[in-house]
């Protein structure tokens, strides 16, 4: 939209720019509600968190690259673990889909100007930021917790655990839980109510059903988590005994907890990771995904009956028979969503022209890998193997094919995929293939033969071990895989870094793609359309007529809304125009928020209680001001 | 085939297998009962992943539950490869015709592929999983739950503790620690408990894993049919030692499980000559008789393992080291550089006081 016809749409696209247009310089990234450069500031901040979540992993191979290893030492060692399953889980591979991919491109996908609530978005972002900061200070302090990420009581109790470590994982979950809660209820009202006009809910990209289906998991799943995390602190800090076996309390009930949450996370993580997958498949295969309509179904039933499955991670408990046998039925039963989502790409990949460059490469990547994980997965659904292979590194190559392979993968793929679309550039494709040929091969390496020794009976999570019990040479020949992975990974980075600023200038749709992103110029200027769009298939991209009538009415002046900072809302079923709403602009509330809210969890880890108390009504009084001011008037 | 212990940067020797040594059964072992049982898979997968000692894994199985289990994962690992190179023949079908649209031989239709998904996507799975649902978990499932009290002969209490494994046989009075001895082919009903944390006890050639709860009382049924040395280890994550605190099952002939449980079920022997006489002292005069039981002392610690029949042991430490002289010196005197975290201190102790602790130590046979 950057070629402008007429005088009136130059003018009216000026205006546009004008009142959209943020501060510039650190303070304007600082104070920015914009969905795009908060969806870069996630970016870079789980990629950080992604290079620290690796060198864990790294050291974790290192470590285990022979019998008897001597880099960490048994405490170092549970730090590095348990912080590179928390790292990967909260800080990358959940923000990094909501808050980067999500965050960008959904409010684009939709045909929004921003999301729904702006400075909320802000404000997620910032506490992220500082909930990650806060757990890393715990590590790098030498005070990491060291019960693993899923931190089984009573050995995360006082009494077991007794330095800040456990507090650190505790509060800071309490703390990025807060901020992946705003995220959520951000993303349901701006998937209901910001689509342009025309785009019914079936209407809707599959990309977007799969956010829909995650951010409810997300709002229903994290008050378990909450709640276990509360329990905990409660009883470290305050010496209540909700875990407490000796004192009457349960540490069962911590599993139960972290189960109800956990076992939807690990959906929450792959969902967007479709998400990704059903963009990018329909552009490189040049037709439409097949079965739709049971595509977007499946997403919502993987999310929902991913609450019903938490207990077969406690199969070897000793619960009663009937309640494993119930929920291996409700685990093998959610096998069938994943399996309409996975034979729907795969027919729409034999029935498309498909061309194969990186951004597909992925996909076709994480749909090999995502088979691999899901077999291993359904095998867990058989209570008895489960029972003999659960805790071992089955179990680690298993959910690092889940995770690795059906999620980050996509991540990976998006990253080529919509790397034009953010930076105007393209990215070098020989050197796009040849990264995800090393990560594939590096990635096999590494997690194949933990299926391995994990059927020759070696469990998950020892800092060592022996000779002699035929794991060594599987182990070495993951920590080679481990490091070809990396490679892999730096390699996509290079290529992405070097294209941001050397790579060739390309249009606003160099792939053809079929979402609307693709439709506005690269990147996307502040107010992402200059005119509200009209949709009326889930291909908007690929309505042609459409995209030229959006021309037409902004050289005529229809649904420009340049009178203000403002965006329509419609309604959630049809997409009805129902209003015209104004948008906050920058704010410096969100971070300040964020920042008295880092007080208060400094505070409650220190056990300054009153300090804390005291940051708490600090931050009252900035909610305060925050809302004190209405949207300004452009 | 010895599987030493400890090897690497110390001077290990493997520790001396005890007469009953599966080192024989090493020897004649076939590929697997598994290959047996699942014909054309099994070769390449045995030959594949039972290289090395086989003494932990879940693929030479030794009793009748973890047979099935292991015959469960063959069958399972069929059916998944039959579905992983469906679909990876797919992937290769649609690069294959990258240039054309539809499927061969059946054509471009939406609905066509519509259909596809739906047979694909949901009948086959679904059925495949009912198959796999009724044959796992209403079948199998059978085979690895607790056994009905009345079809055990013998009970064994095994306690998890920060990182040991507390052993005791009911009625008798015996005590050991991280080398369980059952008769072979006897039904043994195992009641598993923990002492602080959770653990799980896992020994993969004879059952499934079952975890010990704080407040819990687990149970599972403990089988081997035949004569060997079966090693196990905790397998839920319970803090710095978990990677050392492993075990064995010894499946004994009959005949010598009964002498090693009259003997276990003994005290310790009080014959003692003059240096084991001080060597007793300076157990029970220094921290050791607070953390160790010895039967027949006042030593009534209950914090570390039961030390009454140390020497019938073959390892120390839950299997970090071999139960040898020069190895036992070297744990009493500095343990946290063996098992850094373990809860047992260094001792400050002269030469002729250390000398004498290990001669009396010598004697608990």
């Amino acid at each position: 939209m950057a070629v402008v016809a007429t005088p009136e749409a130059q003018a009216r696209v000026e205006r546009l720019e004008r009142i959209w247009t943020e501060r510039p310089g650190l303070l304007g990234w600082l104070t920015t509600t914009d969905h795009k450069r908060i969806g870069i500031l996630y970016f870079f901040t789980t990629l950080a968190f992604f290079a620290a979540g690796g060198i864990e992993a790294l050291l974790i191979r290192t470590q285990l690259l022979g019998p008897n290893g001597q880099v960490l030492d048994p405490a170092a060692f549970d730090q590095v673990m348990s912080m590179h399953g928390v790292t990967m889980i909260f800080l990358f591979a959940v923000p990094i889909s909501t808050g980067a991919f999500g965050n960008y491109l959904l409010p684009l996908m939709i045909g929004a100007r921003d999301m729904a609530f702006p400075r909320l978005n802000a404000l997620s972002y910032w506490l992220f930021l500082c909930s990650g900061l806060f757990m890393y200070v715990g590590l790098i302090s030498g005070n990491g917790p060291g019960a693993g990420w899923f931190n089984y009581v009573p050995l995360a109790l006082k009494a077991y655990s007794p330095g800040p470590g456990i507090d650190y994982y505790a509060l800071g979950l309490i703390f990025t839980g807060i901020s992946t809660t705003a995220t959520a209820i951000n993303f349901i009202v701006t998937i209901f109510k910001m689509r342009a006009p025309g785009m019914s809910l079936n209407r809707m990209p599959l990309f977007c059903f799969a956010f829909l289906a995650v951010s409810f998991a997300l709002v229903f799943a994290l008050p378990a988590l909450s709640t276990a995390l509360i329990f905990l602190e409660l009883d470290r800090l305050l010496g209540f005994h909700f875990y407490d076996p000796v004192n009457g309390g349960n540490t069962i009930l911590w599993q139960h907890l972290f189960w109800i949450f956990g076992h939807p996370e690990v959906y929450i993580i792959i969902l967007p990771a479709f998400g990704i997958a059903t963009s990018i498949i329909p552009t490189f295969t040049r037709r439409r995904m097949v079965a739709f309509p049971l595509v977007a179904l499946a997403e919502i039933l993987v999310a929902f009956i991913g609450f019903g499955v938490w207990a077969h991670h406690m199969f070897a408990v000793g619960l009663s028979t009937i309640t494993d046998i119930y929920f291996a039925a409700a685990s093998l039963i959610i096998v069938v969503p994943s399996a309409i989502q996975l034979f729907a790409w795969i027919t729409t990949l034999v029935t498309g022209r498909p061309t194969f460059k990186t951004p597909l490469l992925w996909i076709v990547g994480f749909i090999v890998l995502f088979v691999i994980g899901g077999l291993s997965g359904i095998m867990f659904a058989a209570i008895p193997f489960d029972q003999q292979l659960t805790d071992t590194y089955f179990v680690v190559a298993h959910f690092h094919y889940v995770i690795f392979g059906a999620a980050v993968f996509p991540i990976l793929g998006g990253m080529y995929y919509w790397f034009p679309k953010v930076t105007g550039r393209m990215y070098y494709e020989r050197i796009g293939q040849a990264s995800f040929w090393l990560s594939f091969v590096g990635m096999n390496l590494t997690f194949f033969p933990m299926h391995i020794v994990g059927l020759l009976g070696m469990p998950r999570r020892q800092y060592t071990y022996p000779s002699g019990l035929g794991w060594t040479g599987y182990n070495l020949v993951e920590s080679i895989g481990a490091y070809l992975l990396a490679a892999g990974l730096i390699m996509v980075v290079a290529n992405l870094a070097v294209s941001r600023f050397r790579g060739a200038r390309v249009g606003n749709d160099p792939w053809g793609g079929d979402t609307l992103e693709w439709a506005t110029t690269s990147p996307p200027p502040p107010y992402n359309y200059a005119v509200i769009p009209k949709v009326s298939s889930p291909y908007a991209m690929w309505d042609r007529e459409d995209r030229e009538q959006d021309a037409l009415r902004l050289a005529q002046g229809r649904q420009v809304l340049e009178q203000g900072h403002e965006t329509p809302v419609t309604t959630v079923l049809d997409a009805d125009w129902d209003e015209i709403v104004d948008m906050p602009s920058d704010s410096p509330w969100p971070i300040t928020f964020a920042l008295a809210t880092s007080g208060i969890f400094a505070m409650l880890i220190t056990q300054h209680f009153v300090t804390a108390a005291a940051f708490c009504g600090l931050a009252l009084l900035v909610l305060a001001a925050w809302h004190n001011r209405e949207p300004q008037e452009a | 085939m010895l599987c030493p212990i400890r090897p690497g940067d110390r001077p290990a020797a493997a520790p001396s297998p005890p007469p009953d040594s599966p080192g024989a059964l090493k020897r004649t072992r076939g590929p697997g009962s598994a290959w047996r049982r699942v014909g054309w898979i099994a070769p390449a997968g045995a030959a594949l992943l039972l290289t090395g000692c086989g003494q932990q894994s879940t693929l030479d199985p030794r009793s009748e539950p973890t047979r099935e289990i292991a015959n469960l994962w063959w069958a399972m690992l069929a059916a998944s490869a039959i579905v992983f190179f469906g679909a990876a023949f797919l992937i290769f079908l649609s690069w294959l015709r990258r240039r054309k649209e539809g499927w061969p031989l059946l054509g471009k239709g939406d609905g066509l592929s519509t259909g596809l998904v739906v047979g694909f996507g949901i009948v086959i799975p679904i059925a495949c999983l009912i198959v796999l649902f009724v044959f796992a978990n209403l079948d199998v499932t059978k085979a690895t739950e607790a056994p009905a009290q009345s079809t055990t002969s013998m009970t064994v209490e095994v306690t998890g503790r920060q990182w040991f494994w507390d052993v005791r046989y009911p009625g008798t009075g015996a005590v050991t620690a991280n080398e369980i001895h059952i008769p072979v082919r006897t039904r043994v009903n195992l009641v598993a408990r923990t002492g602080d944390v959770i653990h799980s006890f896992w020994v993969p050639q004879l059952n499934r894993k079952i975890d010990m709860i704080p407040g819990r009382t687990n149970r599972i049924l403990l089988y081997a049919d035949r004569p060997g040395r079966y090693r196990g280890q905790c397998a839920e994550f319970c803090g710095f030692q978990h990677a050392h605190m492993a075990m064995y099952v010894f499946a004994d002939p009959p005949a010598r499980f009964r002498a090693w449980l009259a003997n276990a079920a003994r005290p310790s022997r009080p014959a003692l000559n003059a240096q084991q006489r001080r060597g007793q002292q300076v157990f029970l005069s220094n921290a050791c008789a607070n953390c160790h039981t010895i039967a027949g002392t006042p030593a009534r610690g209950g914090i570390g393992p039961d030390l009454t029949h140390l020497q019938t042991r073959t390892t120390l430490a839950a299997l970090t080291i071999p139960n040898r002289k020069g190895w036992l010196a070297g744990w009493v005197l500095d343990p946290q550089h063996i098992k850094p975290g373990n809860k047992m201190p260094g001792l400050n102790l002269t030469g002729p006081d250390f000398q004498a602790l290990l001669a009396y130590l010598e004697t608990l046979r």
